[in-house]
């Protein structure tokens, strides 16, 4: 019910194709709408920004850049996602293939809250 | 003064705080080191740790330990486990040994083996028994736990809570880092706050009891998550006993509050501090400078009283201990 994919490695050449694609209107035009990746960053135990939203296929990576451990874990009705305990520095990537709402929270900290909303 | 009289919060540990209005509407700081007899649920000071060390140590004995946070190694203190080392040193050093211990939870930082294996040596080192709750830093394994109940979970019940009767006091152990939810705080669950009723029927309400647990059970401040959402419920199951001690960690300060014949208190961490409520922009670890560290880390000492229902707690940083 809740395809959702955790990518074992670190952010691959992605990155490179999307700037690629913004010096080149071309590009965009051949290609279909490309999977992105949307930045969450950890700062005093709060998800910036709180609120993502991201199309069906993008991927959304946390980066801890607190002195503490954090986590990530879907909200009660969200699925069962969740990224394992980032130390600072760590990251997790989780691509969001379907639409919804996705609200989630640190399982550590669980007053840090944020949603993903997938949209076509 | 304060919306709720009943319920003055003392923070001890940090002059910081004596600006901070949300926590000391009421409050008074009082300073590092002194020690509180609690007499029918009013604190009274006997004034400087010297005087009040020997006012005190006619009773058992027990150590409060928390958040060691072995592994943790930032800047707000890069060797955790060699401050846990000092602390377990003046324990050794003590005049009188401490009957027990008990540790109020993050005893790691990231529930790696090899971090609770430096924590174990290090405290079982004293070959004082120690008894152990869970921090939520305990629990984030790939198993979620697993780590933590392969270890100390022997005889407990659920995430690892229990009971047992040492000098005459009822001592409860209570997890309350599973199973949080989404905005929330921590959280004891219903299987739990059951098994607690069930633990404290046809208990004498003249029996001393302390509940220890990691996050606080009350709420010190909700904005940083320091606080049980179900807290009320267990204090409720509490509240006719005449002598209940309310042992937490997790916040790495001191924190006291009274209410009724109920005696809440926080300990120091060994391993780092983190900022008094509302005076930074999130909680985690404070730094501070090196030289003034040990004494924002400490541990506390509880006294029985034989024949009394009050307990003597005593904080002391690792600086002065």
């Amino acid at each position: 019910m809740f395809p959702f994919h955790t990518l074992p490695g670190r952010r691959p050449a992605r990155v490179r194709i999307i700037a690629a694609a913004g010096f080149s209107l071309a590009l965009l035009a051949a290609a279909p709408a490309r999977a992105e990746t949307v930045q969450v960053t950890i700062d005093n135990f709060t998800f910036g920004p709180k609120d993502v939203t991201v199309k069906p296929g993008d991927t959304v990576t946390w980066t801890n850049r607190d002195d503490i451990p954090h986590n990530v874990r879907a909200a009660l009705g969200a699925g069962t996602w969740k990224c394992a305990v980032m130390d600072t520095g760590g990251t997790c990537d989780i691509t969001f293939k379907e639409a919804g709402e996705f609200k989630y929270f640190c399982a550590l900290h669980p007053h840090m809250t944020g949603t993903v909303i997938v949209k076509p | 003064m304060t919306d709720d009289p009943k319920t003055p919060v003392l923070p001890v540990d940090s002059p910081a705080g004596i600006d901070r209005r949300s926590l000391l509407r009421c409050g008074a700081w009082i300073g590092a080191g002194v020690v509180w007899s609690v007499s029918g649920g009013v604190p009274q000071s006997l004034g400087l740790l010297g005087e009040a060390a020997a006012a005190t140590a006619t009773g058992p004995t027990f150590i409060q330990l928390s958040d060691s946070h072995i592994g943790f190694d930032k800047p707000a203190n890069p060797d955790a486990l060699k401050t846990l080392n000092e602390a377990i040193g003046k324990i050794e050093a003590m005049q009188v040994k401490p009957g027990f211990m008990l540790h109020t939870g993050d005893i790691t930082h990231l529930s790696k083996p090899q971090q609770f294996d430096d924590a174990a040596q290090t405290i079982g080192g004293t070959r004082i028994q120690t008894y152990y709750v869970p921090g939520e830093h305990d629990l984030v394994d790939e198993d979620s736990g697993k780590a933590y109940l392969d270890r100390y979970g022997k005889g407990t019940k659920g995430a690892g809570y229990y009971s047992f009767d040492q000098h005459g006091v009822h001592f409860i152990g209570l997890v309350n880092v599973v199973n949080l939810k989404a905005g929330g705080l921590g959280n004891l669950g219903e299987e739990q706050l059951a098994w607690l009723a069930n633990d404290l029927k046809g208990r004498r309400t003249s029996q001393p009891i302390v509940v220890f647990a990691h996050i606080p059970l009350w709420t010190v401040y909700a904005d940083w998550g320091w606080g049980t959402d179900d807290g009320a419920q267990a204090l409720a199951l509490l509240q006719r006993f005449g002598s209940v001690t309310v042992l937490n960690g997790h916040i790495h300060q001191i924190i006291q509050k009274v209410e009724g014949h109920i005696t809440f208190h926080t300990a120091r961490s060994t391993a780092f501090p983190q900022p008094v409520p509302g005076t930074a922009p999130s909680p985690g670890p404070q730094l501070v400078p090196a030289e003034q560290l040990r004494d924002y880390l400490g541990i506390t000492s509880v006294t029985v009283k034989q024949g009394s229902k009050m307990l003597a707690l005593t904080d002391s940083p690792l600086s002065q201990l």
